[in-house]
């Protein structure tokens, strides 16, 4: 009996200490996508013995929004990450819960890139021959029908003559949204719209919906696997963030999208067609009360680190041009907030 | 003659069915063969790094310090490394620009001003004199070194450029390049350097779940087990308690996670990300199993030894607790153990309550957010740079061990200390 009690104090004691401690350390939630660039960041941050180093889960960016705006307070965190700007019903959920100061960092730009083995041609894609590729419905002799493509050649005789096979990645990533507006929606025929505005539907929505059917294989929120998978068959094809080209350079290539390759100049002009910016979200009411995010945020929008030459750039994040980097610059030490209506 | 061809057909028929049982049994241990052939072919390089043999000069005057100045440990300490380290870390190979330069730094480590700088710390009476230390280099290096990436492809598709492959080979040919046992590996906590990265933070956090689920699951297992086991009337209740207990230990792993974000997390504002949430979560996962395990040997106990207690007078309680619990105990400990290293191999659950996070820091208490050991494979299979690909295989190799230690530890549990009735 003795032991037991001895047991359930130990445990209360737990709770309480756990209770009764303030936090000193900085805690960040979202986007996979951000994930490598926060924690080389976060990391660096921790090496100058100053504070601890963050901690950053890597929850998705939908999955942090919602973390993130359940309440202001040291058992909620203080950044998320994310490869999407904030949504609408995000920003109701935030300021419902009494987060109403969030700033808005823009981290730089990423491009999806369309991947492939070196071992395989090298290729050119237009927005709606991917579109015809993975929409679930096309357009054909200006009726919609069921995607009935099974070869790329059977879209254009310039591409290739075998399946059609592309990864693509989960609903619930940014990454897929991301994907969705810049690819789906753009490379939509405009005789597919108008079909589906006749039949009463949201044609951005009918647009993005992804084939069922085979060619396109739903891969999961793993890139690295992505990757290996294109590796391994030349024929197949995935899209990712272009980290992870620059990172198995020797494995995999890109594929031209409207004629331009991804690099860092078309990824930060966005003359490369699937270009995104990425972000973070800070809570304005935990600065001063959790150490050390001002001095985070100043070094995570540093030159250092954002920078042209700085060191995320060395991972494959493509660095904002000059004009917007100041304005971020001004946000990340200012701490402009913006507006949730 | 017709009796003779069936008997043959019936030996026919048995020796064909043990055939088909071999086979089966192969099979299966093939799998586990080319699994673990897999995981260790891979993984047996993360406990290697390489090393470049570098002169350091631990000049006084470098240090900021006079030639004639013998200073303290704590002015050591102070002590500004960056010229000392700059001329170690670029003085190993002729350059003739800055692009040179920058290319023959980035082959050691992000750390190795740290390496300087604490082997100074460790042998003070260096200060003023030179030292060839092997220092770590960075990943690109190592996973080159250990043949991982090609050569003979153009340099822009290469992590290493043409000079940096012109030095290695210089470097090679000079035996100044070598191989040590990584001791980052074990120690350190996660890094997005793969040539730091280390599990030793997520051990840290794995043990420390480990032990808060034990602390948690085991006495009230064997509580409620012993209730339902030598008191509880049989009656309906106990009967819907029994049918429910046995479906919790089928339940999938990541109910349990769901219910420790709503309670432990949203409703008792425990903090996230740490073991401690960890433990609760992964002990209420395991108490199924060991209250299984505890009534299974409980029944096992013959019902002799509970009349000769009770015969000489001995109440309820006490045969219980003197003779029935203890002839049960081997039982119970092997189920438990079991019941932890299934915990110690979960990842579902952790999930949800925050586990899955880059935590640098290693943990000193349940408090402190950590990983865990299959967390961080998750983490790192995930991770874009090749160095992180060994480190995912070493990781499986480590939690592999550390479940074959704790299975066989039950079988050895059982065996030794198990009484056959007869």
């Amino acid at each position: 009996m003795k032991k037991l009690n001895f047991i359930l104090s130990l445990v209360a004691a737990l709770v309480v200490t756990s209770y009764a401690s303030a936090r000193d350390q900085i805690k960040i939630v979202g986007s996979s996508t951000v994930y490598p660039y926060a924690t080389v960041v976060a990391e660096r941050f921790g090496q100058g013995g100053k504070f601890k180093t963050p901690v950053i889960e890597s929850t998705g960016t939908g999955g942090g929004m919602k973390i993130f705006c359940e309440g202001v307070g040291v058992n909620h965190p203080d950044i998320t990450n994310a490869s999407r700007a904030i949504k609408s019903s995000e920003k109701e959920l935030c300021a419902k819960n009494g987060v109403k100061d969030i700033v808005e960092i823009i981290v730089g730009n990423d491009g999806l890139t369309v991947a492939h083995s070196v071992k395989a041609k090298d290729l050119n894609f237009t927005k709606e021959q991917l579109w015809r590729a993975l929409a679930h419905d096309v357009d054909v002799n200006g009726k919609l029908v069921a995607n009935p493509y099974k070869k790329w050649s059977d879209i254009d005789k310039s591409l290739p003559d075998f399946a059609i096979q592309f990864l693509v990645a989960p609903p619930t990533s940014g990454t897929r949204d991301a994907w969705n507006s810049l690819v789906m929606s753009k490379g939509c025929t405009k005789v597919a719209k108008a079909a589906y505005e006749a039949a009463g539907k949201k044609s951005k929505k009918e647009c993005a919906k992804v084939r069922e059917d085979g060619p396109a294989i739903e891969a999961g929120e793993n890139d690295t696997l992505i990757v290996n998978k294109i590796v391994s068959d030349p024929q197949a094809f995935g899209y990712f963030g272009y980290s992870y080209l620059i990172a198995n350079q020797d494995k995999i290539k890109a594929a031209k999208v409207d004629g331009k390759l991804p690099t860092l100049a078309s990824i930060q002009d966005y003359s490369y067609g699937i270009a995104r910016p990425l972000f973070f979200y800070v809570k304005k009411a935990h600065i001063g009360v959790i150490p050390g995010m001002k001095e985070f945020l100043a070094e995570f929008t540093s030159k250092g680190s954002m920078g042209p030459t700085g060191y995320l750039a060395d991972l494959g994040l493509v660095p904002l041009s000059d004009a917007d980097y100041k304005k971020v610059r001004t946000a990340g030490t200012q701490l402009n907030t913006i507006s949730l209506n | 003659m017709n009796r003779e061809i069936r008997l043959k057909k019936r030996y026919a028929a048995e020796q064909r069915f043990k055939l088909y049982g071999v086979i089966s049994i192969l099979t299966a241990l093939f799998f586990v063969g080319l699994l673990l052939f897999k995981v260790f072919s891979g993984g047996a390089t993360a406990f290697i790094k390489t090393t470049i043999a570098v002169e350091v000069d631990y000049n006084k005057e470098l240090l900021g310090f006079e030639a004639s100045q013998i200073p303290s440990m704590e002015e050591v300490k102070q002590a500004d490394f960056y010229d000392v380290t700059y001329q170690a870390a670029t003085g190993f190979y002729k350059f003739s620009n800055d692009a040179e330069e920058k290319s023959i730094r980035t082959m050691l480590s992000g750390r190795y001003e740290q390496e300087i700088k604490n082997y100074l710390l460790n042998n003070p009476d260096l200060l003023g004199k030179k030292e060839v230390l092997y220092l770590t280099t960075s990943d690109d290096v190592d996973q080159l070194h250990k043949g991982n990436f090609p050569r003979d492809i153009p340099e822009e598709r290469r992590r290493i450029n043409n000079f940096q492959l012109q030095v290695y080979d210089a470097l090679v040919e000079q035996g100044k390049i070598k191989t040590k046992y990584n001791n980052y590996f074990l120690t350190n906590g996660d890094s997005r350097d793969a040539e730091i990265a280390g599990v030793g933070g997520s051990m840290m956090g794995s043990f420390f779940s480990i032990i808060i689920c034990l602390i948690l699951a085991f006495p009230i297992a064997i509580l409620a087990a012993v209730y339902l086991e030598e008191f509880a009337p049989k009656n309906r209740t106990t009967e819907i308690i029994e049918i429910n207990i046995n479906n919790l230990a089928a339940v999938p792993s990541i109910v349990f996670g769901l219910l420790a974000l709503g309670i432990l997390l949203n409703t008792f504002g425990l903090p996230r990300s740490t073991s401690l949430v960890g433990g609760i979560t992964l002990s209420l996962m395991t108490l199924p199993t060991i209250i299984i395990a505890c009534r299974a040997s409980l029944k096992a106990v013959p019902p002799s030894i509970r009349e000769a207690a009770l015969a000489v007078g001995a109440s309820k309680v006490q045969t219980t607790i003197h003779h029935v619990v203890p002839l049960a105990m081997p039982g119970t400990l092997s189920g438990t153990i079991i019941g932890l290293a299934q915990a110690l191999g979960e990842t579902a659950p952790l999930l949800l309550i925050g586990m899955v996070a880059f935590v640098v820091d290693i943990p000193s208490v349940p408090t402190d957010p950590s990983a865990s050991l299959p967390v961080q494979i998750y983490l790192w299979s995930e991770q874009a740079e090749r160095g992180f690909v060994e480190k995912t295989s070493a990781t499986i190799m480590l939690l592999i061990g550390f479940l074959i230690i704790m299975n066989s530890l039950a079988v050895w549990a059982r065996q030794k200390f198990e009484r056959k009735w007869m």
